[in-house]
């Protein structure tokens, strides 16, 4: 469950800056997302934010992500740091 | 082979997607000074899916936070499921340091289902009393492959100034050789902090390796080049180590017993000696 | 007789400036430029209409640009290099007309051959006599060389000098000549310095950048072309810089005395003509406070003007004797055709420059540039412009490695014998789309926004709209 607004990453070249708030359970996963390589991955990142959401077991959200041309491993990072912070666990 | 260490930041993407072009034998990401306290949680997972997916083929060592910090069991229970080669604990100044971060992995081994002792360490000697001490922190541990000096804190814990020249680290870096020697470990030499001072590094590189270190760490891609020459055997050392073989093999088949080369006797140390050139060669071939 | 006139509104009356003509700036004055946006102003009150602009470069200062487009009073752009806010409306269709793209040595080339006519040539200038004997290496605005502003100066129908220095006749030491000179108009200011000049042009600190200055350093030096004699240009960029830099050390390690170094120059390479690596520096333009300090006092950096510099026409320019040059990228094709105008999603925000030109005359063309950025790799099977043809273009030096022009393997063979690590392009690539991905190509509209000629005139590519 996210409890809380929590934030992670940072709106460097190759970085990802996620922001996660709260939703009402059954409200699902909404997704606010910009990219500057939206045209050349924009599929690919929502895919990967939505299967690290499912990892985590977080069934509703609401994110608004700028990125600023993560790689994979960089974005599920950010999330998972959001979704901890977001869950209060650190 | 590991001549160079590199210190990498480890919360910076950009930095993560390229540590492994930047010519360093090994790669400390770095989840200590270099992280601010209140990203302390995003390095770890940052640096923890850079080591699954990026495919490093240099050595990984992780630098954690010093035991009495609220960091250093989090960062383990993130990093060592993914093998890092090596943990480089922080302000290691006893034996019981090591044991109590050795434990730790150990644990976090098991619980991943790792054979026990895959992953070595490096302490980081930085304090007189880890210096004083730094013998049975070489060999309090069966992970302990190598220690390492770190000369900023160390002087600060002498309330001495860090120069140049570097006299007030003498003692401690010819400590740490032989202390590193005793305990049949590798030894590190502290970073060169001007990173504009090429001839001073090659000076101060130079220098060490004349005491016995095995190699040197950098915060600067630039020193990478500079010290990996450093500490490479040099053309003179390589056909000096193949002649020792090849007289070797002579006087085998002529049946000798006592070898001599340009009126030296070769003994165990002189032929120990040139299989490490020989070895350490062989390993940096065409490298950078 | 005076050529001083009062204002530039009066000056614009007395060359007969009407609807349809070709007007021309100079783009010394870079960022901080004010002359171009005061000139369109006047002449939008005067009510003419339908102009051709004909702009050595465009920066982000000329955005109202944008607004005299729309209005229909510039009506055409004719340039060597566009930045990312003017080239961002251009992408997004704005001109009915394309923009038409050359190289710093096509523009003066077609303008002398008469190939591109100038009715009006509007010439900043930081220093000038009442008859219009003008330099740019003093002043409050100084901007050190003058060199793109000469062909303008000589061969437009009418010549305006506008500076904020206006001094007694004669000028000592001037750049362009009063017999070239029509009017002449003192105004307040004509820049702003900080955008003129940096302070300082420093170089990188990025690891990423550092280790690609390091090994371009290195194949200089493996090239076989670092011998006495030596000439070679860079650009401004972090890594260029550094490699500049490095390139420096090594030449004095070897004690390689250099003929000279040519094109933009920043203090490094004053450091480099000091340090006597050079015998004299070819400047068509200075990037920094201490390139205008140098070519001020020091007879061995010399002005030249663009076409001196790049003409592919004249009967010989500096770059057909250059050894070496380090260029930048922000694509290269898998057969070395390099972009420069746009970035990966299409938008303008560059040119050729000299890039083009550089890459034709020199012995060994390098474009050095990280494998990626911003997770785009810089290797792609096809670029969305060809600024600079393939069949120019040398080495590319990334942090992974080089790769060689299958057309140079001599290159190839000294690189691999000094211990660089020498990859074929389409493994450089690969390496990138490993890490980052493989990128979809961005979707672009029909409409063609501008044309890009090659330094001899022919059509090299064609930009079109972003959707």
């Amino acid at each position: 469950m996210i409890k809380q607004k929590a934030t992670a990453g940072t709106l460097e070249s190759s970085d990802i800056f996620v922001e996660i708030a709260p939703a009402e359970a059954g409200a699902g996963i909404s997704l606010d997302l910009t990219s500057v390589v939206y045209q050349q991955f924009g599929p690919e990142i929502e895919a990967v934010i939505y299967d690290t959401l499912k990892e985590l077991g977080v069934a509703d959200a609401a994110l608004t992500v700028k990125d600023r041309g993560a790689v994979d491993c960089t974005i599920r990072a950010r999330i998972e740091t959001a979704v901890c912070r977001g869950k209060g666990e650190e | 082979m590991r001549r160079s260490m590199l210190f990498l930041p480890g919360n910076s993407p950009n930095i993560l997607l390229n540590a492994d072009f930047l010519g360093s034998d090994a790669i400390i990401l770095d989840l200590e000074d270099a992280v601010a306290p209140t990203e302390k949680d995003s390095a770890r997972i940052l640096v923890r899916n850079a080591i699954t997916s990026l495919g490093y083929t240099r050595e990984v060592i992780v630098r954690i936070n010093p035991v009495e910090s609220p960091y250093w069991q989090k960062d383990l229970q993130q990093i060592i499921k993914v093998k890092p080669d090596m943990i480089m604990p922080t302000k290691v100044s006893c034996a019981q340091d090591v044991k109590i971060v050795s434990d730790y992995i150990g644990q976090m081994e098991e619980e991943y289902g790792i054979p026990a002792g895959t992953v070595k360490m490096i302490p980081l000697i930085e304090t007189a009393l880890g210096v004083e001490n730094a013998y049975e922190i070489a060999s309090a541990d069966p992970r302990v492959t190598a220690i390492f000096l770190g000369g900023e804190d160390f002087t600060a814990d002498l309330r001495c100034k860090r120069t140049k020249g570097g006299n007030e680290i003498f003692y401690a870096r010819s400590r740490m050789v032989v202390a590193a020697r005793a305990a049949g470990v590798d030894v590190y030499d502290t970073p060169w902090t001007d990173v504009e001072d090429y001839e001073g590094l090659v000076e101060d590189a130079k220098f060490a390796k004349s005491l016995g270190f095995t190699g040197k760490s950098s915060i600067s891609p630039r020193h990478i080049p500079f010290i990996n020459e450093v500490f490479s055997p040099t053309e003179e050392e390589i056909q000096y180590a193949k002649d020792v073989f090849e007289c070797i093999e002579k006087a085998k088949a002529e049946g000798k017993g006592v070898v001599s080369l340009r009126g030296k006797m070769i003994d165990a140390p002189i032929v120990a000696r040139a299989r490490q050139v020989l070895e350490a060669a062989e390993a940096i071939k065409g490298g950078r | 007789m005076s050529k001083l006139v009062s204002n530039i509104k009066e000056a614009i009356k007395l060359t007969g400036l009407k609807d349809g003509m070709t007007i021309s700036f100079h783009h010394h004055l870079r960022n901080g430029d004010m002359v171009a946006v005061m000139v369109l102003d006047a002449i939008c009150e005067l009510g003419i209409k339908d102009l051709n602009v004909n702009i050595s470069s465009v920066f982000d200062t000329h955005a109202p640009f944008i607004e005299y487009i729309r209005d229909g009073v510039v009506t055409g752009i004719e340039t060597d290099y566009m930045g990312g806010v003017v080239g961002r409306a251009v992408s997004e269709g704005i001109m009915n007309k394309p923009v038409t793209f050359r190289t710093h040595g096509g523009r003066p080339s077609d303008i002398i051959r008469g190939a591109s006519p100038i009715d009006v040539a509007f010439i900043a200038a930081p220093t000038s006599d009442c008859m219009g004997n003008c330099t740019g290496k003093t002043g409050k605005s100084a901007c050190g060389s003058l060199g793109y502003a000469f062909a303008d100066a000589m061969y437009a129908s009418k010549t305006v000098v506008i500076t904020d220095n206006l001094v007694e006749y004669p000028l000592v030491d001037y750049s362009i000549a009063e017999n070239y000179v029509d009017y002449v108009v003192a105004v307040e200011k004509i820049g702003e310095p900080s955008g003129i000049v940096s302070g300082t042009t420093k170089i990188t600190k990025d690891p990423v950048g550092l280790v690609i200055a390091d090994y371009a350093a290195r194949a200089i030096d493996a090239s076989g072309l670092l011998v006495d004699g030596f000439s070679f240009q860079t650009g401004a960029g972090g890594a260029s810089l550094a490699a500049a830099k490095y390139l420096k050390d090594i030449m004095l390690k070897k004690n390689v005395k250099g003929s000279y170094g040519l094109g933009g120059i920043t203090s490094y390479m004053v450091d480099m003509l000091q340090c006597g690596c050079f015998k004299a520096l070819y400047d068509v333009q200075c990037f920094d406070l201490g390139a205008v300090e140098s070519i001020r006092t020091n007879p061995y950096h010399m002005e030249v003007t663009a076409a001196h510099y790049a003409s592919p026409t004249a009967k010989s320019s500096a770059v057909d004797s250059l050894d070496v040059v380090i260029l930048g990228a922000t694509e290269i094709d898998t057969d070395f055709n390099v972009n420069v105008h746009t970035d990966s999603n299409g938008y303008i925000m560059g040119g050729s420059g000299g890039h083009s030109d550089t890459a034709a005359g020199a012995k060994m063309s390098m474009i050095v540039a990280p494998l990626s950025r911003a997770r785009l790799p810089i290797v792609v099977d096809k670029v969305l412009c060809k600024s600079t043809p393939g069949n120019t273009v040398d080495v590319l030096v990334t942090q992974r490695g080089l790769a060689v022009n299958p057309l140079r393997n001599d290159l190839k063979d000294r690189f691999k014998d000094a211990g660089l690590p020498v990859y074929d392009i389409h493994e450089l690539k690969e390496m990138a789309e490993k890490l980052n991905g493989v990128p979809h190509k961005p979707q672009l509209g029909d409409k063609v926004v501008a044309n890009v000629l090659y330094r001899d005139g022919s059509l090299l590519d064609q930009i079109r709209a972003v959707k």
